[in-house]
């Protein structure tokens, strides 16, 4: 369903994407990992668009994305996104951050769009703070709440940008609770996370990159248990340590 | 002695008191509008456009507002545009504070977050909506200080149209003043007038951005 093929990416004279392919079938979950600045998120945010690339094609159900196109608005609709520091909109409730898509950009019937954006809350187990303004909510309600306005586009793939980074640790886990259902009802998902137990149970597929290609890619437990490139040993290595320590 | 003076005097001042309102409400609303299509001149990603817009507030900024006023009422008529000195005032007032008030709007669109802009254009809007639905209502929340007090400097600069023969209040009094000789009298009934109007104005803008200020930007 989404397709990647061969894209490279420059800023100025420094490289980012160097040659990426990617396939991302519908009802997958692909996770991006790797250490920063080594071109996820700039890949995540070049397949809706939010990003131009050099060269190379990103395809979404065969339909070429370019952000400079005027269909970029119509795949942008279909293909949602959540970010690492949410990005709701600060003058309106939640609710009404939720039912904002479907109203002004799929212009459906408000009152069918509020009975959706209420069930979305629901779903992700904020019905008593539909009315909250965002500067109410913790971090974690807030990113749910990201979460549903993904959702209330009622697209055919999420894209998540670190959605768990800018979270206090306690409230990492009610976010990625969240995600873990959409999985396994079957969302198209890409995730670029430093989770690993997420990644593990969770992803069809995980993707390492560095420096601006993907090094080593597979099913989540053979990438994660027993990587094969010593970039991702190394990476992985790290991360355990990091853990390990924070747990001591 | 003064009171009695007073009593005489403000029926006059206080008709002068409306007209400075009119002059005021009016300048107000044509130099918003002004202003906002210059702001969103201002931050176009067209060059020229941009450009052109700087350009134009910095000439309007960099003369007096007196000259406006006079070029307006005085040498346009030689152009054939015959104003009435109200029309002229108003218009020369909110041409001249246009470029403040594109200065106040530009200054809060460009206070809103990458990320907001982002969030919206990732639901699929357009740019249009994206100004409309989520960078404008956001940057008039952060412009709000300015903006108010941008009204009350607009107040107190009504009077400037005196100068071009609206009888606002400072002309009143001028002539007031002139035939009486009471000069103090006068003139303390008119600074207590502004004050009347523009100090009831303040508190309510402070209100008004009391209330706006609690959920005002992410």
């Amino acid at each position: 369903m989404i397709e990647i093929k061969g894209i490279h990416k420059r800023y100025g004279n420094v490289p980012v994407l160097e040659g990426i392919d990617l396939q991302v079938k519908s009802g997958e979950v692909v996770c991006l990992i790797g250490p920063s600045g080594s071109g996820k998120s700039t890949l995540l945010r070049c397949i809706n668009g939010l990003e131009s690339y050099d060269q190379g094609d990103v395809l979404i159900s065969n339909e070429r994305v370019d952000r400079n196109a005027r269909s970029i608005h119509d795949i942008r609709s279909r293909v949602a996104m959540v970010f690492q520091r949410f990005n709701l909109f600060p003058h309106r409730t939640a609710l009404e951050n939720v039912m904002e898509g479907p109203i002004y950009v799929k212009k459906e019937n408000p009152q069918a769009a509020r009975r959706n954006a209420e069930a979305l809350m629901e779903k992700v187990g904020l019905s008593r703070r539909m009315n909250a303004y965002p500067d109410e909510l913790s971090g974690g309600q807030q990113q749910r709440v990201a979460i549903a306005r993904a959702l209330a586009m009622n697209p055919q793939a999420i894209l998540f940008d670190e959605p768990t980074s800018a979270l206090d640790p306690e409230l990492v886990g009610e976010v990625l609770a969240v995600m873990r259902n959409l999985a396994n009802e079957g969302m198209t998902m890409i995730v670029v996370t430093h989770e690993m137990a997420f990644a593990r149970d969770v992803a069809d597929k995980v993707c390492f990159l560095h420096s601006g290609k993907i090094v080593e890619s597979g099913p989540a437990g053979e990438v994660l248990s027993t990587p094969t490139h010593p970039r991702t040993q190394d990476f992985l290595r790290r991360l355990l340590n990091h853990s390990a320590e924070v747990q001591a | 002695m003064f009171f009695q003076n007073a009593l005489d005097f403000l029926p006059i001042l206080l008709k002068g008191a409306a007209v400075t309102l009119q002059v005021t409400a009016g300048s107000f609303v044509l130099s918003s509008l002004i202003g906002l299509v210059l702001a969103l001149m201002m931050v176009s990603k067209v060059r020229a456009i941009a450009l052109f817009a700087i350009s134009v507030v910095n000439v309007i900024r960099g003369l007096p507002i007196i000259v406006q006023l006079f070029y307006i009422y005085f040498v346009l008529p030689e152009f054939g545009i015959q104003l009435t000195a109200m029309q002229a005032g108003i218009i020369g007032l909110g041409i001249a504070y246009s470029a403040y008030q594109a200065e106040n709007f530009r200054a809060g669109i460009q206070a809103i977050q990458q990320g907001q802009i982002e969030a919206a254009e990732s639901l699929g809007m357009r740019g249009a909506m994206v100004m409309r639905r989520v960078v404008l209502p956001q940057a008039f929340r952060i412009a709000l200080p300015p903006y108010g007090n941008t009204l009350v400097m607009m107040l107190k600069d009504s009077s400037l149209v005196s100068t071009i023969t609206v009888a606002e209040m400072t002309r009143a009094g001028q002539l007031i003043a002139s035939s009486t000789f009471e000069n103090m009298t006068v003139y303390t009934l008119v600074a207590l007038l502004y004050l009347a109007m523009s100090l009831p104005l303040s508190f309510a803008l402070r209100r008004l951005e009391a209330r706006f200020s609690t959920r005002r930007t992410s």
